[in-house]
Protein backbone atom coordinates (compact mmCIF):
# COMPACT_ATOMS: atom_id res chain seq x y z
CA UNK A 1 0.00 0.00 0.00
CA UNK A 2 1.25 3.24 -1.27
CA UNK A 3 1.01 6.56 0.80
CA UNK A 4 1.21 9.65 -1.31
CA UNK A 5 1.62 13.19 0.01
CA UNK A 6 -1.43 13.83 -1.35
CA UNK A 7 -3.33 10.81 0.81
CA UNK A 8 -2.18 12.46 3.83
CA UNK A 9 -3.24 16.35 3.14
CA UNK A 10 -6.39 14.83 2.10
CA UNK A 11 -6.80 12.56 5.42
CA UNK A 12 -5.56 15.93 7.18
CA UNK A 13 -8.30 18.08 5.62
CA UNK A 14 -11.05 15.23 6.46
CA UNK A 15 -9.73 15.73 10.22
CA UNK A 16 -9.36 19.49 9.99
CA UNK A 17 -6.15 19.13 11.06
CA UNK A 18 -3.10 21.22 10.50
CA UNK A 19 0.06 19.55 9.59
CA UNK A 20 3.84 21.07 9.28
CA UNK A 21 5.73 20.08 6.47
CA UNK A 22 7.94 17.70 8.59
CA UNK A 23 4.41 16.29 10.47
CA UNK A 24 3.00 15.03 7.11
CA UNK A 25 6.83 13.23 6.21
CA UNK A 26 6.39 11.76 9.63
CA UNK A 27 3.02 10.36 9.83
CA UNK A 28 2.79 9.75 5.85
CA UNK A 29 5.29 7.01 7.09
CA UNK A 30 4.18 5.57 9.94
CA UNK A 31 0.84 5.63 8.45
CA UNK A 32 2.15 3.58 5.72
CA UNK A 33 3.70 1.12 8.36
CA UNK A 34 0.48 0.84 10.66
CA UNK A 35 -1.47 0.17 7.60
CA UNK A 36 0.97 -2.61 6.76
CA UNK A 37 0.46 -3.83 9.85
CA UNK A 38 -2.71 -4.20 9.28
CA UNK A 39 -2.56 -6.23 6.65
CA UNK A 40 -2.37 -9.27 9.02
CA UNK A 41 -6.20 -9.27 9.75
CA UNK A 42 -6.11 -10.49 6.15
CA UNK A 43 -5.45 -13.60 7.26
CA UNK A 44 -9.09 -13.78 9.30
CA UNK A 45 -11.91 -15.46 8.07
CA UNK A 46 -14.61 -13.16 8.05
CA UNK A 47 -17.11 -14.68 5.53
CA UNK A 48 -19.35 -15.36 8.01
CA UNK A 49 -19.16 -12.92 10.56
CA UNK A 50 -20.98 -9.35 10.94
CA UNK A 51 -19.61 -6.14 12.19
CA UNK A 52 -20.06 -5.71 15.42
CA UNK A 53 -19.99 -1.36 16.50
CA UNK A 54 -20.85 -2.76 20.14
CA UNK A 55 -19.72 -3.86 22.87
CA UNK A 56 -23.02 -5.03 24.08
CA UNK A 57 -25.23 -6.02 21.21
CA UNK A 58 -26.59 -2.78 19.11
CA UNK A 59 -29.40 -2.72 21.90
CA UNK A 60 -31.09 0.95 21.29
CA UNK A 61 -31.91 2.56 24.49
CA UNK A 62 -34.83 4.99 24.04
CA UNK A 63 -36.13 7.58 26.53
CA UNK A 64 -38.49 10.30 26.20
CA UNK A 65 -36.64 13.74 24.84
CA UNK A 66 -37.42 16.06 27.83
CA UNK A 67 -35.49 19.28 28.30
CA UNK A 68 -33.98 20.47 31.04
CA UNK A 69 -32.41 23.24 32.42
CA UNK A 70 -28.39 22.78 32.46
CA UNK A 71 -27.14 23.88 36.28
CA UNK A 72 -24.73 26.09 35.30
CA UNK A 73 -24.49 28.00 31.73
CA UNK A 74 -22.16 30.22 33.08
CA UNK A 75 -19.56 27.55 33.65
CA UNK A 76 -19.84 26.28 30.39
CA UNK A 77 -19.50 30.17 28.59
CA UNK A 78 -16.66 30.49 30.78
CA UNK A 79 -14.50 27.68 28.93
CA UNK A 80 -15.22 29.14 25.39
CA UNK A 81 -12.17 31.25 23.95
CA UNK A 82 -14.36 34.17 22.83
CA UNK A 83 -17.70 35.40 23.98
CA UNK A 84 -20.09 37.98 24.05
CA UNK A 85 -22.47 38.55 26.51
CA UNK A 86 -24.04 34.79 26.81
CA UNK A 87 -22.85 34.25 23.01
CA UNK A 88 -19.78 31.97 21.92
CA UNK A 89 -18.28 33.65 19.50
CA UNK A 90 -16.58 32.45 16.02
CA UNK A 91 -15.15 33.75 12.48
CA UNK A 92 -17.03 35.13 10.15
CA UNK A 93 -19.03 31.83 8.16
CA UNK A 94 -19.42 33.44 5.30
CA UNK A 95 -17.70 36.18 4.08
CA UNK B 1 -4.49 1.45 56.09
CA UNK B 2 -7.17 -0.23 53.57
CA UNK B 3 -10.40 2.19 52.70
CA UNK B 4 -12.18 -0.39 54.62
CA UNK B 5 -10.65 0.27 57.84
CA UNK B 6 -10.29 3.98 57.26
CA UNK B 7 -14.11 4.63 56.65
CA UNK B 8 -15.14 2.23 59.38
CA UNK B 9 -12.86 4.20 61.78
CA UNK B 10 -14.02 7.51 60.63
CA UNK B 11 -17.62 6.88 60.23
CA UNK B 12 -17.19 5.51 63.91
CA UNK B 13 -15.41 8.66 65.02
CA UNK B 14 -11.97 6.43 66.05
CA UNK B 15 -10.17 8.62 63.38
CA UNK B 16 -10.35 12.03 61.65
CA UNK B 17 -11.35 12.37 57.88
CA UNK B 18 -8.79 15.71 58.20
CA UNK B 19 -6.09 13.64 59.79
CA UNK B 20 -5.71 10.83 56.98
CA UNK B 21 -6.36 13.61 54.32
CA UNK B 22 -3.57 15.87 56.19
CA UNK B 23 -1.27 12.30 56.09
CA UNK B 24 -1.87 11.72 52.24
CA UNK B 25 -1.33 15.75 51.43
CA UNK B 26 1.88 15.22 53.66
CA UNK B 27 2.84 12.57 51.64
CA UNK B 28 2.26 13.90 48.35
CA UNK B 29 4.25 16.67 49.26
CA UNK B 30 7.32 14.59 50.54
CA UNK B 31 6.95 11.86 47.64
CA UNK B 32 5.30 13.51 44.67
CA UNK B 33 8.48 15.84 43.24
CA UNK B 34 10.02 12.93 42.52
CA UNK B 35 7.63 10.53 41.22
CA UNK B 36 5.17 12.74 39.36
CA UNK B 37 1.97 11.04 39.66
CA UNK B 38 -0.26 14.10 40.03
CA UNK B 39 -1.12 16.87 37.96
CA UNK B 40 -2.66 18.88 40.78
CA UNK B 41 -3.56 18.25 43.96
CA UNK B 42 -6.72 19.68 45.55
CA UNK B 43 -5.85 20.93 48.71
CA UNK B 44 -8.47 23.29 49.34
CA UNK B 45 -11.55 21.04 48.45
CA UNK B 46 -9.87 17.93 49.57
CA UNK B 47 -9.96 19.68 53.39
CA UNK B 48 -13.26 20.75 53.38
CA UNK B 49 -14.63 17.69 52.22
CA UNK B 50 -12.70 15.72 54.78
CA UNK B 51 -13.92 18.78 57.35
CA UNK B 52 -17.83 18.12 56.14
CA UNK B 53 -17.15 14.00 56.71
CA UNK B 54 -15.82 14.95 60.59
CA UNK B 55 -18.58 17.04 60.97
CA UNK B 56 -21.24 14.69 59.74
CA UNK B 57 -20.00 11.86 62.01
CA UNK B 58 -19.68 14.06 64.85
CA UNK B 59 -23.27 14.58 64.47
CA UNK B 60 -24.13 11.01 64.28
CA UNK B 61 -25.35 11.13 60.39
CA UNK B 62 -24.86 8.42 58.29
CA UNK B 63 -21.57 8.12 55.94
CA UNK B 64 -21.10 6.49 53.03
CA UNK B 65 -18.77 3.55 52.23
CA UNK B 66 -15.76 5.29 51.23
CA UNK B 67 -15.74 7.89 54.64
CA UNK B 68 -12.78 10.06 54.77
CA UNK B 69 -11.13 7.66 52.48
CA UNK B 70 -8.16 9.67 50.10
CA UNK B 71 -9.22 8.82 46.41
CA UNK B 72 -7.47 9.92 43.61
CA UNK B 73 -9.38 10.74 40.21
CA UNK B 74 -7.50 10.17 36.33
CA UNK B 75 -7.60 13.83 34.43
CA UNK B 76 -10.07 12.83 32.25
CA UNK B 77 -12.77 13.06 34.91
CA UNK B 78 -15.13 16.05 35.53
CA UNK B 79 -14.93 17.10 38.58
CA UNK B 80 -17.05 20.65 38.99
CA UNK B 81 -14.99 23.48 39.33
CA UNK B 82 -11.80 21.87 39.38
CA UNK B 83 -9.56 22.09 36.08
CA UNK B 84 -9.33 18.84 33.82
CA UNK B 85 -7.19 18.53 30.78
CA UNK B 86 -6.74 14.55 29.71
CA UNK B 87 -3.12 15.73 29.83
CA UNK B 88 -3.22 17.72 26.59
CA UNK B 89 -2.22 21.02 26.02
CA UNK B 90 -5.75 21.36 23.75
CA UNK B 91 -7.24 21.93 27.37
CA UNK B 92 -4.71 23.43 29.16
CA UNK B 93 -7.72 25.60 30.99
CA UNK B 94 -10.25 23.77 30.66
CA UNK B 95 -12.07 24.16 34.09
CA UNK B 96 -15.12 20.90 34.42
CA UNK B 97 -18.72 22.52 34.27
CA UNK B 98 -20.32 19.72 35.85
CA UNK B 99 -19.17 16.63 37.73
CA UNK B 100 -18.91 13.22 36.17
CA UNK B 101 -21.19 10.46 37.86
CA UNK B 102 -19.12 8.35 39.18
CA UNK B 103 -17.15 11.41 40.83
CA UNK B 104 -20.53 12.49 42.01
CA UNK B 105 -20.60 9.06 43.44
CA UNK B 106 -17.50 9.14 45.28
CA UNK B 107 -18.64 12.59 46.75
CA UNK B 108 -21.77 10.99 47.89
CA UNK B 109 -20.05 8.02 49.67
CA UNK B 110 -18.37 10.77 51.24
CA UNK B 111 -15.04 9.94 49.43
CA UNK B 112 -12.20 13.16 49.53
CA UNK B 113 -10.94 13.95 46.32
CA UNK B 114 -7.20 14.01 46.65
CA UNK B 115 -5.79 15.29 42.82
CA UNK B 116 -5.98 14.18 39.59
CA UNK B 117 -3.29 11.93 38.06
CA UNK B 118 -1.24 12.26 35.06
CA UNK B 119 -2.03 9.65 31.84
CA UNK B 120 -1.24 9.65 28.26
CA UNK B 121 -2.46 12.65 26.89
CA UNK B 122 -6.13 11.87 25.76
CA UNK B 123 -5.28 8.43 27.23
CA UNK B 124 -3.86 7.12 23.79
CA UNK B 125 -0.22 4.91 25.31
CA UNK B 126 0.60 2.65 27.64
CA UNK B 127 3.83 4.50 28.87
CA UNK B 128 2.08 7.61 30.29
CA UNK B 129 5.17 9.27 28.42
CA UNK B 130 2.54 10.83 26.22
CA UNK B 131 1.13 13.20 28.65
CA UNK B 132 2.00 17.43 27.54
CA UNK B 133 3.08 17.98 31.08
CA UNK B 134 5.73 15.62 32.34
CA UNK B 135 7.13 12.15 32.92
CA UNK B 136 5.45 9.93 35.76
CA UNK B 137 7.98 7.56 37.21
CA UNK B 138 7.49 3.94 38.51
CA UNK B 139 7.98 4.02 42.45
CA UNK B 140 9.01 0.39 42.28
CA UNK B 141 12.07 1.51 39.67
CA UNK B 142 12.39 5.60 38.78
CA UNK B 143 14.31 4.23 35.88
CA UNK B 144 10.84 2.92 34.46
CA UNK B 145 7.51 4.36 33.06
CA UNK B 146 4.52 3.51 35.14
CA UNK B 147 2.50 1.91 32.35
CA UNK B 148 -0.23 3.80 30.79
CA UNK B 149 -2.75 5.38 30.12
CA UNK B 150 -3.71 5.51 33.61
CA UNK B 151 -0.25 5.65 34.80
CA UNK B 152 -0.60 8.23 37.37
CA UNK B 153 -3.18 6.69 38.67
CA UNK B 154 -1.03 3.28 38.98
CA UNK B 155 1.68 5.39 40.62
CA UNK B 156 -0.07 7.56 43.18
CA UNK B 157 -1.67 3.46 45.11
CA UNK B 158 2.02 2.09 44.47
CA UNK B 159 3.91 5.34 46.25
CA UNK B 160 1.08 5.42 48.82
CA UNK B 161 0.15 8.51 48.10
CA UNK B 162 -3.96 7.48 47.71
CA UNK B 163 -5.44 4.90 49.73
CA UNK B 164 -7.71 4.42 46.04
CA UNK B 165 -7.29 5.68 42.95
CA UNK B 166 -9.28 5.74 39.44
CA UNK B 167 -8.50 5.30 35.68
CA UNK B 168 -10.25 4.74 32.49
CA UNK B 169 -9.58 1.41 30.58
CA UNK B 170 -9.98 1.37 26.50
CA UNK B 171 -7.32 -1.03 25.34
CA UNK B 172 -5.66 -2.11 28.92
CA UNK B 173 -5.07 1.95 30.20
CA UNK B 174 -6.01 0.41 33.79
CA UNK B 175 -4.93 -3.38 33.72
CA UNK B 176 -1.49 -3.19 32.61
CA UNK B 177 -0.45 0.27 34.75
CA UNK B 178 -1.55 -1.91 37.67
CA UNK B 179 1.06 -5.01 36.64
CA UNK B 180 3.79 -2.39 36.22
CA UNK B 181 3.50 -0.83 39.22
CA UNK B 182 2.59 -3.99 41.33
CA UNK B 183 -1.14 -2.45 42.42
CA UNK B 184 -4.38 -4.03 41.68
CA UNK B 185 -6.47 -2.39 39.01
CA UNK B 186 -9.81 -3.24 37.66
CA UNK B 187 -11.39 -2.90 34.22
CA UNK B 188 -15.18 -3.80 34.84
CA UNK B 189 -17.22 -5.49 32.33
CA UNK B 190 -18.00 -2.81 29.76
CA UNK B 191 -21.44 -1.00 30.57
CA UNK B 192 -21.53 -1.57 34.68
CA UNK B 193 -19.91 1.96 35.82
CA UNK B 194 -21.42 5.22 34.18
CA UNK B 195 -19.40 7.31 31.41
CA UNK B 196 -20.79 10.67 31.85
CA UNK B 197 -18.10 12.98 32.82
CA UNK B 198 -15.36 10.98 31.24
CA UNK B 199 -14.15 12.64 28.23
CA UNK B 200 -14.77 9.81 25.00
CA UNK B 201 -11.81 8.16 23.46
CA UNK B 202 -12.84 5.41 22.19
CA UNK B 203 -16.93 4.61 23.07
CA UNK B 204 -17.36 1.39 22.35
CA UNK B 205 -14.28 0.52 24.44
CA UNK B 206 -13.81 3.00 27.09
CA UNK B 207 -14.68 2.11 30.67
CA UNK B 208 -13.62 3.72 34.35
CA UNK B 209 -12.41 1.50 36.91
CA UNK B 210 -9.85 1.61 39.86
CA UNK B 211 -6.71 0.63 41.56
CA UNK B 212 -5.93 0.04 45.11
CA UNK B 213 -3.26 -2.02 46.94
CA UNK B 214 -5.82 -4.73 47.62
CA UNK B 215 -8.67 -6.76 46.28
CA UNK B 216 -11.12 -5.69 49.19
CA UNK B 217 -10.46 -1.91 48.73
CA UNK B 218 -10.82 -2.34 44.91
CA UNK B 219 -14.13 -4.58 45.25
CA UNK B 220 -15.26 -1.75 47.47
CA UNK B 221 -14.47 0.86 44.87
CA UNK B 222 -16.43 -0.67 42.70
CA UNK B 223 -19.39 -1.34 44.63
CA UNK B 224 -19.23 2.44 45.27
CA UNK B 225 -19.22 3.23 41.59
CA UNK B 226 -21.37 1.00 39.52
CA UNK B 227 -24.75 0.87 38.33
CA UNK B 228 -27.49 2.22 35.60
CA UNK B 229 -27.16 5.76 34.24
CA UNK B 230 -29.79 7.03 32.55
CA UNK B 231 -27.03 9.37 31.54
CA UNK B 232 -25.52 7.01 29.90
CA UNK B 233 -27.17 4.92 27.54
CA UNK B 234 -24.65 1.85 27.38
CA UNK B 235 -24.80 1.68 31.07
CA UNK B 236 -26.75 -1.51 32.81
CA UNK B 237 -27.81 -2.45 35.46
CA UNK B 238 -25.95 -5.71 36.17
CA UNK B 239 -26.65 -8.57 38.98
CA UNK B 240 -24.47 -8.52 41.98
CA UNK B 241 -22.62 -11.87 41.93
CA UNK B 242 -22.67 -14.54 44.85
CA UNK B 243 -19.75 -13.99 46.80
CA UNK B 244 -17.01 -16.99 46.45
CA UNK B 245 -14.32 -16.67 49.25
CA UNK B 246 -12.94 -20.00 47.88
CA UNK B 247 -11.11 -21.10 44.90
CA UNK B 248 -11.90 -24.92 45.05
CA UNK B 249 -13.71 -26.15 42.19
CA UNK B 250 -13.48 -22.79 40.15
CA UNK B 251 -12.12 -23.68 36.85
CA UNK B 252 -9.53 -21.79 35.38
CA UNK B 253 -8.85 -21.15 31.18
CA UNK B 254 -5.35 -20.99 30.32
CA UNK B 255 -5.08 -19.89 26.57
CA UNK B 256 -2.80 -22.00 24.78
CA UNK B 257 -2.68 -20.06 21.41
CA UNK B 258 0.04 -18.42 19.70
CA UNK B 259 0.00 -14.81 21.54
CA UNK B 260 0.74 -16.27 25.11
CA UNK B 261 3.93 -17.89 23.60
CA UNK B 262 5.36 -14.67 22.95
CA UNK B 263 5.90 -13.69 26.32
CA UNK B 264 8.71 -12.63 28.26
CA UNK B 265 10.87 -15.31 30.39
CA UNK B 266 10.12 -13.10 33.41
CA UNK B 267 6.72 -13.08 32.64
CA UNK B 268 6.45 -16.57 31.39
CA UNK B 269 7.97 -17.97 34.81
CA UNK B 270 5.57 -15.65 37.19
CA UNK B 271 2.80 -16.42 34.59
CA UNK B 272 3.64 -21.03 35.45
CA UNK B 273 4.51 -19.67 39.52
CA UNK B 274 0.83 -18.73 39.46
CA UNK B 275 -1.30 -21.33 37.88
CA UNK B 276 0.79 -23.68 39.93
CA UNK B 277 -0.26 -21.53 42.90
CA UNK B 278 -4.21 -21.43 42.30
CA UNK B 279 -4.05 -25.09 41.38
CA UNK B 280 -2.21 -26.13 44.58
CA UNK B 281 -5.43 -24.09 46.02
CA UNK B 282 -7.87 -26.32 44.17
CA UNK B 283 -8.79 -24.78 41.01
CA UNK B 284 -9.02 -26.97 38.12
CA UNK B 285 -7.04 -25.62 35.09
CA UNK B 286 -8.13 -25.99 31.52
CA UNK B 287 -6.73 -25.31 28.43
CA UNK B 288 -8.74 -23.08 26.07
CA UNK B 289 -8.37 -21.55 22.68
CA UNK B 290 -9.34 -17.65 21.40
CA UNK B 291 -7.78 -18.62 17.53
CA UNK B 292 -8.56 -14.78 16.95
CA UNK B 293 -6.79 -13.14 19.80
CA UNK B 294 -4.08 -12.99 17.37
CA UNK B 295 -5.67 -9.77 15.72
CA UNK B 296 -7.08 -8.34 19.00
CA UNK B 297 -4.45 -5.86 18.97
CA UNK B 298 -4.94 -4.51 15.34
CA UNK B 299 -8.63 -4.80 15.78
CA UNK B 300 -8.52 -2.56 18.52
CA UNK B 301 -5.81 -0.46 16.95
CA UNK B 302 -8.32 0.38 14.26
CA UNK B 303 -11.59 0.54 15.95
CA UNK B 304 -10.40 2.76 18.68
CA UNK B 305 -8.50 5.19 16.34
CA UNK B 306 -11.52 5.48 14.11
CA UNK B 307 -13.71 6.32 17.34
CA UNK B 308 -11.00 8.47 18.61
CA UNK B 309 -10.75 10.28 15.13
CA UNK B 310 -14.73 11.31 15.72
CA UNK B 311 -14.96 12.21 19.11
CA UNK B 312 -11.89 13.92 19.24
CA UNK B 313 -13.85 15.94 15.86
CA UNK B 314 -14.81 18.30 19.12
CA UNK B 315 -11.73 20.16 19.65
CA UNK B 316 -12.24 22.73 17.71
CA UNK B 317 -11.65 25.25 19.68
CA UNK B 318 -15.01 26.94 19.93
CA UNK B 319 -16.82 26.29 22.76
CA UNK B 320 -13.66 25.43 24.70
CA UNK B 321 -9.74 24.47 24.69
CA UNK B 322 -7.30 26.11 23.23
CA UNK B 323 -8.40 28.57 19.90
CA UNK B 324 -4.98 29.69 17.47
CA UNK B 325 -4.44 33.22 17.41
CA UNK B 326 -3.36 32.54 13.66
CA UNK B 327 -6.24 31.69 12.11
CA UNK B 328 -7.84 33.62 9.20
CA UNK B 329 -10.95 32.14 8.67
CA UNK B 330 -13.33 30.15 10.55
CA UNK B 331 -11.73 26.54 8.80
CA UNK B 332 -8.55 27.83 9.68
CA UNK B 333 -9.34 27.91 13.02
CA UNK B 334 -10.68 24.14 13.17
CA UNK B 335 -7.65 23.09 11.39
CA UNK B 336 -4.97 25.58 13.49
CA UNK B 337 -6.60 24.80 16.88
CA UNK B 338 -6.48 21.22 16.29
CA UNK B 339 -2.74 21.30 15.10
CA UNK B 340 -1.15 23.77 18.12
CA UNK B 341 -3.22 22.15 20.63
CA UNK B 342 -2.61 18.25 19.81
CA UNK B 343 0.42 16.07 21.10
CA UNK B 344 1.91 13.56 18.10
CA UNK B 345 0.37 10.31 19.82
CA UNK B 346 -3.20 12.14 19.36
CA UNK B 347 -2.33 13.30 15.77
CA UNK B 348 -1.21 10.34 14.46
CA UNK B 349 -4.33 8.34 16.19
CA UNK B 350 -6.50 10.82 14.43
CA UNK B 351 -4.81 10.47 11.22
CA UNK B 352 -5.65 6.49 11.44
CA UNK B 353 -8.65 6.64 12.19
CA UNK B 354 -9.69 9.02 9.83
CA UNK B 355 -8.22 6.88 7.24
CA UNK B 356 -9.95 3.69 8.40
CA UNK B 357 -12.93 5.95 7.89
CA UNK B 358 -12.84 7.45 4.61
CA UNK B 359 -14.01 6.46 1.88
CA UNK B 360 -12.64 3.47 -0.44
CA UNK B 361 -10.67 2.13 2.97
CA UNK B 362 -14.01 2.27 5.24
CA UNK B 363 -14.95 -1.57 3.92
CA UNK B 364 -11.23 -2.68 4.15
CA UNK B 365 -10.02 -0.97 7.69
CA UNK B 366 -13.15 -0.19 9.89
CA UNK B 367 -15.66 -2.94 8.38
CA UNK B 368 -12.85 -5.83 9.00
CA UNK B 369 -11.97 -4.67 11.80
CA UNK B 370 -15.83 -4.87 13.52
CA UNK B 371 -16.22 -8.22 11.74
CA UNK B 372 -13.05 -9.40 13.30
CA UNK B 373 -14.34 -7.97 17.14
CA UNK B 374 -17.46 -9.90 16.56
CA UNK B 375 -14.84 -13.47 15.80
CA UNK B 376 -13.17 -12.22 18.94
CA UNK B 377 -16.18 -12.12 21.10
CA UNK B 378 -17.12 -15.66 19.82
CA UNK B 379 -14.14 -16.88 21.07
CA UNK B 380 -14.36 -15.79 24.72
CA UNK B 381 -18.34 -16.90 24.56
CA UNK B 382 -17.16 -20.35 23.45
CA UNK B 383 -14.53 -20.53 26.29
CA UNK B 384 -16.77 -19.58 28.87
CA UNK B 385 -19.41 -22.02 28.10
CA UNK B 386 -16.33 -24.44 29.40
CA UNK B 387 -14.54 -22.26 32.22
CA UNK B 388 -15.53 -19.84 35.19
CA UNK B 389 -12.92 -17.23 34.45
CA UNK B 390 -9.62 -16.92 32.35
CA UNK B 391 -6.23 -16.50 33.19
CA UNK B 392 -3.40 -14.77 31.19
CA UNK B 393 -0.89 -12.38 32.62
CA UNK B 394 -1.70 -8.61 32.24
CA UNK B 395 1.58 -7.70 29.48
CA UNK B 396 3.94 -9.21 27.42
CA UNK B 397 6.73 -7.58 29.68
CA UNK B 398 7.39 -6.56 33.25
CA UNK B 399 7.86 -1.95 33.23
CA UNK B 400 10.09 -0.80 30.25
CA UNK B 401 12.82 2.12 30.70
CA UNK B 402 11.46 5.24 29.50
CA UNK B 403 12.08 6.01 26.02
CA UNK B 404 12.49 2.19 24.99
CA UNK B 405 8.95 2.00 23.12
CA UNK B 406 8.76 5.33 22.05
CA UNK B 407 9.80 4.73 18.30
CA UNK B 408 7.26 2.02 18.14
CA UNK B 409 3.81 3.83 16.84
CA UNK B 410 2.03 0.82 18.84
Amino acid sequence: MKITEKDVEQVAELAKLKLTAEEKKTYGAQLKDIIGWMDELNKADISKAEADSYALGNKSVLREDIPEQFADTEALLKNAPDREFNFIKVKKVIE
Amino acid sequence: MKAISIAQKVRSGQIKAVDITREYLDRIKEKDGNINAFLEVFNKSALKKAEEVDLKASQGKPLGMLAGVPVAIKDNMLYKNHKMTCASKILENYISPYTATVVEKLLKEDAVIIGRTNMDEFAMGSSTENSAFMKTKNPLNTQCVPGGSSGGSAAAIAANMAVISFGSDTGGSIRQPAAFCGVYGLKPTYGSVSRYGLAAFASSLDQIGPFANNPEDLRLAFSAIKGYDAKDSTSREYPSREDKQDIKGITIGVPEDHFIKKLNDEVKKEFANMKESLQKLGAKIAPINLPNAEYAVSTYYIIASSEASSNLGRYDGIRYGINSKKAQSLADSYKLSKGEGFGPEVKRRIMLGTYSLSAGYYDAYYIKAQKIRTLIKADFNEAFKKVDIILTPTAPTAAFKFGEKSNDPI
